[in-house]
């Protein structure tokens, strides 16, 4: 009882403390560079495609709103689509938490309402920016072992040259 | 049955299985690696570490490994010791220390054995901040993607290539923690089971490449149970579909047929299903004489006033539809209407099989009866070319005699290497009488090449010589006489003795005198397995359906007024000359699937669904009647022929096929009819099956993108398709569990997401799945069936001046229609040729490679000349012509054509 | 034909005086918001007009422009029947609240409490019907609930304000009022003050009283089915309900109009606002308890402490007579 009564007093109190709201559109608020915004893909530091078509963020994702299709060029693998159904995609992160290459990123960004919800579906070219996003030095094939032009086997970091199978020296 | 603890529980097993086995068939997650239920164990991996207790009072224990230990009776092991986890966790440790950072673009990732290990064994923190080792890869051709960085040295692929499949051309290279798998020079690997390597491989270093190209990620894919459509043995695969597209066939086990492995042509030859130039619409020959896509209405229509219009209907039903589609087209024209699809000579053998199979005098044995079998008679069957599965079956076959040597030794069959050294050369006795050399010879007691005619007759000999009874063989040459006398006294020496023959080796008297030594072994008292090879996945069920009706020419012999031909291209079953007589006058409707001359020239063209889009029943050259499922659900004009043929009915107010909506009500049908088939309805569990009130997802429950793969179309997500034939969900909604076999749409259990979780659904490790092996067979040996000896005895082969006697080499890659239109087959293919003995090539002054001419079914081929040095003098082996096939066995003149050298 | 002039003034009384109180009632969802808003620091609605305070007219053209829907397996005419029960009682109770001896339509009537307990009880059938005739489960057991809370509640809501009538005698709330003029019966029957407020909440079903609606488990209780104007309708009943027990709180227990140096109209005024945002702290601060504990509250507790607070008043009046 008597902590009920200390309850109303508490929240009585609140009438004279400042508002916390900000005045969104009027005001702009600050957004943290981890905000679970809008999607994007990124570019590794060589400026070529992040996303190696993994499928791990179609896989993490709660409501399925991401689909894509492996591709390969040259070694490399590449979406030859990549889809986010924004309007379905609830903004969890979870495609940024699942992502090997840190390719798919969340931005500080929320402002994407439309008026037709066809619009809402993002398509690659819609979602792939020219930068690396919030990790500028990672590139992922410097560290898997697949050879890609410019890299060749055993070229990748901690890795020692290529097995010459011919050889019984130790 | 052996008991046995393992942390204080008690738990049974077979007697002579080891602890690994033991372990993973009472349902116990033990990580392993290089152990393969098929293969055995070699116990090089230490991964299945456990503790051995010497009693109850002993609580120290030993570190044994799983794989290489036997079961005895209340023997005491512990999993749970800490001190053998910790084994375990620093054993993956250990492998992946050079293991790369590929996971995300890996083929592998997601149903990698490597991963599950991991994950089950708890190391998930790399200590190790040493260099990697890295290897180079090799380019190993169409079917197989290599990155040798991944491998963990298990031994498993080349203990499959090379022990258990008889492959020469992988192998282990350098040495230490070097060790390479792979070819000894970039190429393409040669073993027409090169596919298996993808699933024996733990992990990603041999991976499936056409798959690659068009990769989906396991958990994205719906599965089916299907039946492999490439040869008449009916391994069981799983067809994975995702975006209406075929990604890939996997095999799916089942103990009695295929086990753990399929062969190349069945895993690379769906390709056809996706094919751009597919029939997906309704084609309709307009006024102008072109063929151009019409609405289904109008098709169905145009079908029903041909049907109504009179006069004679004939039905060409096919051997590569299913039971449903053809009993389908049988009662729409009528039974004496309905004609097998296939050649006049095919028909004939088809018949004289049926015959046999059907007697129920012989046994008719499953692949793993082959396995098992301990002496082995081959006559004119060019087994690893035309039913390689079977090949691998009697490779397993030849192996018995060094295990039955090796256990009287004490040394278990599991223990692989153990009995692989001891058999040494010991092997079970294998025959071979083929006209040209084969891929099993290396492990044949003796490989005799002959001409087919001599091939018959040392088989009427062999019989012979078994029961005196038997009709005896005039003026035998004196080799073929000793040799006939050694075979029948192994087949009389054996337990499990079979014969081999098919409709491959093309001469009636060649399977007359294999079903000979069936009846001689018989009355002699034996259990003789007789098996005949069959050319396509349901030539036996059509043979069956025919009831003794003869090929195309009973069929196109009057002239018709409609022609209704089934999944069928005719110009491979008969000349074109005949053909263009018989159809001149004839409208012709065509269902297939797929495009060819046979479709081309009909009037009109219905879009027949593939064994992709459709489910069915087919009848393998065993007799098993097995059904398949469909994993593609297409927006487009694509249904099973069936379907057609009963719309048609229907508008032509023909109601024989009215009452159809399933194929189950087909099936049921089917049974009633014809007595042949009154178990196919057996064959798997009706549409209506449910599990706990649920249709069984055929879906992983971890599929993605629902919400976004057809959203580039419409942003609102389409209603998910209904199976009307199937007791599946189109959708991930639903049941999975324990099943029943026949309808596993995938293999997956929780902590095992590769293909090894196929563990958990046997009912013995390696044996028979839980619920018994899919399938129900139709053809079952009985005590007093009796079955005459066959009298009719050829003349020796004798050699023609200037003519030759053309026989059809097979060939795996290119001799299955359908599989010759996907893409990875047709970079294996080679083109046509012709193979002569060395003697007669230089007889008529011709060399290796150079262009012969001669004349099949009156058209000129230019064939390039093998020289073949086995081959008897005056037979000429045709390959690569398999549309060809029809005119074969004939006798034609061979010429050097002035086309020179190639 | 004229019209005698004492109706037409009484008319035109009645008229402004329920104007007065709709137009109050739509502020207090202005007002209620803005609090709670303030409470939780926020600003509440705060777009449209000065201070947001034309949003009770957005909201107004909103609800009379929503679809007038009855489903079609609801009771239609009980249905309809229902939201107008609940504005009507509570707008004829409001007739004998005396703001000011002048002020008020019918201050001076002589059964006034008795009257003020009849259209409470009256209330009870708006909730009671609307739960039933929406065919729906979930409104069903949202107007069982409001049956038996409201039912239960004004038992001891009568015997609270007994120990008032005790005092003045007299059941006419301006003689109630006259007779606080020394001292206010808060003093003497803080328990009966405390007891009718809470009787008055429930009568309400305000939070942390609102079991009928109880969103989490009922959807939305008694007014599931219900949008556009009946919607409206409930809650213009509710808020006058929440004037009304505010304004007879004042009335019975805080001294009416009385009050130095202001006009009488600005003390009623002033004593029934503040006790009207108490009623919006309450909900702004207090969880909802579960049912079972609300209704052993009401039963266990509040009526033995009623007839507790009856009895030491009737003993007491009694014991010390010099006292009247």
């Amino acid at each position: 009882m008597l902590s009920s009564v200390r309850t109303l007093w508490y929240t009585f109190l609140h009438l004279f403390q400042p508002n916390v709201t900000v005045q969104y559109p009027d005001e702009m608020p600050y957004l943290a560079p981890r905000y679970r915004g809008r999607i994007v893909l990124t570019r590794d530091p060589d400026g070529e495609e992040r996303c190696v078509s993994c499928n791990l963020c179609a896989v993490a994702c709660p409501v399925d709103c991401i689909s894509l299709q492996k591709t390969e060029h040259e070694g490399r693998w590449y979406p030859e689509f990549f889809r986010i159904n924004f309007s379905r995609c609830i903004f969890c992160g979870f495609c940024e938490e699942a992502c090997p290459t840190y390719a798919i990123q969340l931005t500080p960004d929320f402002e994407m309402s439309e008026y037709n919800r066809q619009n809402l579906v993002y398509e690659k070219e819609d979602l792939l920016i020219s930068g690396t996003g919030k990790y500028p030095d990672y590139n992922f094939y410097r560290v898997s072992g697949l050879a890609i032009p410019g890299k060749d086997k055993g070229e990748a970091e901690h890795e020692r040259p290529p097995i010459d199978v011919r050889a019984l020296l130790p | 049955m052996t008991v046995f603890l393992i942390d204080g529980k008690e738990y049974t097993a077979k007697p002579d299985e080891n602890l690994l086995q033991a372990c993973l068939g009472a349902g116990l997650d033990l990580p392993y690696f290089c152990w393969h239920p098929a293969l055995g164990s070699v116990g090089a991996c230490r991964q299945c570490a456990v503790k051995q207790y010497a009693n109850a009072e002993d609580t120290t224990g030993k570190l044994v490994m799983a794989c290489m230990t036997p079961l005895a009776e209340g023997a005491r092991f512990s999993l749970a010791d800490p001190e053998t986890a910790a084994f375990r966790a620093s054993v993956i440790e250990w492998l992946m220390i050079n293991h790369p950072h590929d996971c995300p673009v890996c083929e592998e990732g997601g149903e990698c054995h490597l991963q599950d290990m991991t994950v089950m064994t708890g190391h998930a923190y790399r200590r190790y901040r040493f260099t990697k080792r890295t290897h180079r890869n090799q380019n190993l051709g169409p079917f197989i993607k290599h990155e040798m960085n991944r491998c963990i040295a298990c031994y498993r692929c080349t203990r499959f290539y090379r022990d258990y499949a008889g492959g020469r051309d992988l192998d282990v290279f350098a040495a230490h923690d070097h060790v390479y798998f792979g070819r000894h020079a970039d190429g393409t690997l040669e073993s027409e089971f090169s596919g298996n390597l993808v699933e024996v491989c733990p992990t990603g270093v041999f991976t499936d490449k056409p798959f690659s190209a068009r990769y989906a990620r396991k958990w994205d894919m719906r599965g089916a149970p299907s039946i492999c459509t490439h040869c008449a043995l009916g391994c069981n695969t799983t067809a994975n579909e995702r975006a209406g597209e075929l990604r890939r066939i996997v095999n799916r086990y089942n103990g009695s047929v295929n086990g753990y492995f399929l062969c190349d042509r069945g895993r690379f030859g769906y390709g056809f299903v996706n094919a751009p130039d597919r029939i997906r619409t309704p084609l309709g020959r307009g006024a102008d004489g072109k063929q151009a896509p019409i609405s289904r209405e109008d098709a169905v229509a145009r079908f029903g006033a041909l049907l109504r219009a009179g006069g004679r209907i004939v039905g060409i039903g096919s051997p590569r539809a299913s039971l449903e589609s053809n009993f389908a087209l049988r009662s729409l024209v009528g039974a004496e209407n309905f004609h097998p699809g296939v050649s006049a000579h095919e028909g004939v053998l088809l018949r004289l099989v049926t015959d046999i199979l059907t007697s129920g005098a012989v046994h008719v044995p499953s692949l793993r009866d082959v396995e098992h079998a301990d002496a082995v008679c081959v006559l004119g069957s060019d087994l690893p070319n035309a039913a390689p599965r079977a090949a691998l079956a009697l490779r397993q076959a030849v192996r018995g005699a060094g295990i039955v040597a090796a256990a009287a030794a004490e040394i278990p069959y599991w223990q692989d290497a153990g009995v692989r050294t001891y058999a040494g050369e010991v092997r079970s006795p294998l025959f071979i009488a083929t006209p040209a050399a084969t891929r099993l010879d290396d492990v044949a007691h003796t490989a005799l090449r002959a001409a087919p005619n001599d091939i018959a007759r040392l088989g009427f000999a062999v019989a012979a010589c078994i029961d005196p009874g038997a009709p005896a063989v005039a003026d035998l040459s004196a080799d073929l006489t000793a040799q006939a006398q050694l075979i029948a006294q192994a087949l009389l020496a054996a337990d499990r003795p079979l014969i081999v023959s098919g409709v491959e080796a093309g001469e009636i008297s060649v399977i007359e005198a294999a079903a000979n030594i069936a009846i001689a072994l018989r009355a002699r008292g034996k259990t003789a397995a007789l098996m005949l090879n069959l050319p396509e996945c349901n030539s036996l069920g059509l043979a069956l359906m025919a009831e003794g009706a003869g090929g195309l020419a009973a069929a196109l012999g009057e002239p018709a007024a409609l022609v209704i031909v089934l999944e069928n291209d005719l110009f491979r079953r008969a000349g074109s000359a005949v053909l263009d007589t018989a159809l001149a006058a004839a409208h012709l409707v065509v269902l297939d699937h797929s495009d060819g001359p046979t479709s081309q020239r009909a009037e009109l063209v219905l879009p027949a669904a593939s064994f992709a889009e459709s489910g069915g029943t087919l009848v393998s050259s065993e007799g098993r009647a097995q059904r398949f499922y469909q994993p593609i659900f297409a927006e487009n004009d694509v249904r099973a022929a069936w379907r057609w043929l009963g719309e048609a009915g229907r508008a032509a107010g023909n109601n024989a096929c009215a009452g159809w909506s399933t194929e189950d009500d087909i099936v049921a049908a089917l049974g009633s009819t014809l007595p042949h088939f009154v178990a196919a309805p057996r064959a798997a569990p009706l549409e209506t099956f449910r599990i706990t009130g649920k249709r069984i997802s055929s879906e992983p429950h971890r599929f993605s993108g629902r919400t976004a793969m057809n959203a580039d179309r419409n942003v609102r997500e389409p209603k998910p398709p209904v199976s009307a034939d199937s007791p599946f969900s189109a959708t991930m909604e639903g049941y999975y569990g324990k099943m029943p076999p026949a309808l596993l749409p995938f293999a997956w259990a929780p902590g095992w997401n590769s293909v090894q979780s196929v563990n958990k659904f046997q009912a013995e490790i390696g044996g028979a799945l839980e619920g018994g092996d899919p399938g129900v067979r139709l053809l079952d040996a009985h005590k007093d069936a009796t079955l005459a000896y066959y009298t009719e005895i050829p003349e020796p082969f004798a050699p023609r001046p200037g003519m030759w006697r053309a026989v059809m080499l097979p060939r795996v890659f290119g001799d299955e229609e359908l599989s010759a239109r996907a893409a990875p087959i047709r970079e294996r293919m080679s083109p046509p040729a012709i193979a002569l003995n060395e003697q007669d090539a230089a007889q008529i002054g011709a060399a290796g490679g150079q262009l012969l001419a001669c004349e099949l079914d009156g058209e000129p081929q230019h064939l390039a000349l093998e020289i073949h040095p086995g081959l008897p003098r005056g037979v000429a082996g045709i390959s690569g012509l398999a549309a060809k096939v029809h005119a074969l066995p004939a006798w034609i003149a061979v010429t050097t054509s002035g086309l020179g050298a190639s | 034909m004229s019209v005698p002039h004492e109706i037409l003034a009484g008319l035109l009384n009645i008229v402004l005086g329920l104007a007065f109180l709709l137009v109050v009632a739509a502020l207090l969802t202005w007002v209620e918001r803005r609090l709670l808003g303030f409470f939780q620091d926020r600003p509440g609605p705060n777009r449209v007009g000065p201070f947001g305070i034309l949003q009770v007219a957005a909201d107004g053209i909103k609800l009379l422009f929503k679809q007038d829907w009855i489903p079609p397996f609801a009771d239609a005419g009980v249905f309809v029947l229902a939201p107008a029960i609940a504005m009507v009682t509570v707008m004829l109770a409001m007739a004998i609240i005396p703001a000011t001896p002048a002020i008020g339509i019918i201050g001076n009537l002589n059964i006034g409490v008795l009257f003020f307990l009849a259209m409470s009880g009256l209330g009870v059938y708006s909730v009671v019907l609307a739960g039933w005739s929406s065919n729906n489960k979930f409104s069903l057991l949202g107007g069982m609930r409001a049956a038996a809370q409201m039912v239960s509640y004004e038992v001891f809501m009568g015997l609270a304000l007994l120990g008032v009538v005790m005092l003045a005698g007299s059941f006419n709330l301006t003689d109630i009022v006259h007779g606080q003029r020394h001292m206010w019966y808060v003093v003497p029957q803080f328990l009966g003050c405390i007891i009718f407020f809470l009787g008055g909440i429930a009568e309400t079903h305000r939070l942390p009283f609102d079991l009928p609606e109880g969103e989490s488990e009922l959807g939305a209780g008694f007014h599931t089915e219900y949008s556009g104007m009946k919607f409206g309708m409930f809650f213009v009943g509710e808020y006058i309900g929440i004037m009304l027990v505010s304004a007879m709180t004042t009335v019975l227990f805080l001294g009416g109009w009385y009050g130095p140096i202001l006009p009488p109209f600005m003390w009623f005024g002033i004593k029934t606002g503040l006790l009207v945002c108490f009623f919006i702290l309450l909900r702004a601060a207090l969880p909802r308890p579960r049912y079972d504990q609300f209704m052993a509250f009401g039963w266990k507790l509040l009526l033995p402490l009623t007839l507790l607070n009856i009895l030491v008043t009737g003993a007491l009046m009694l014991g010390l007579p010099a006292s009247t």
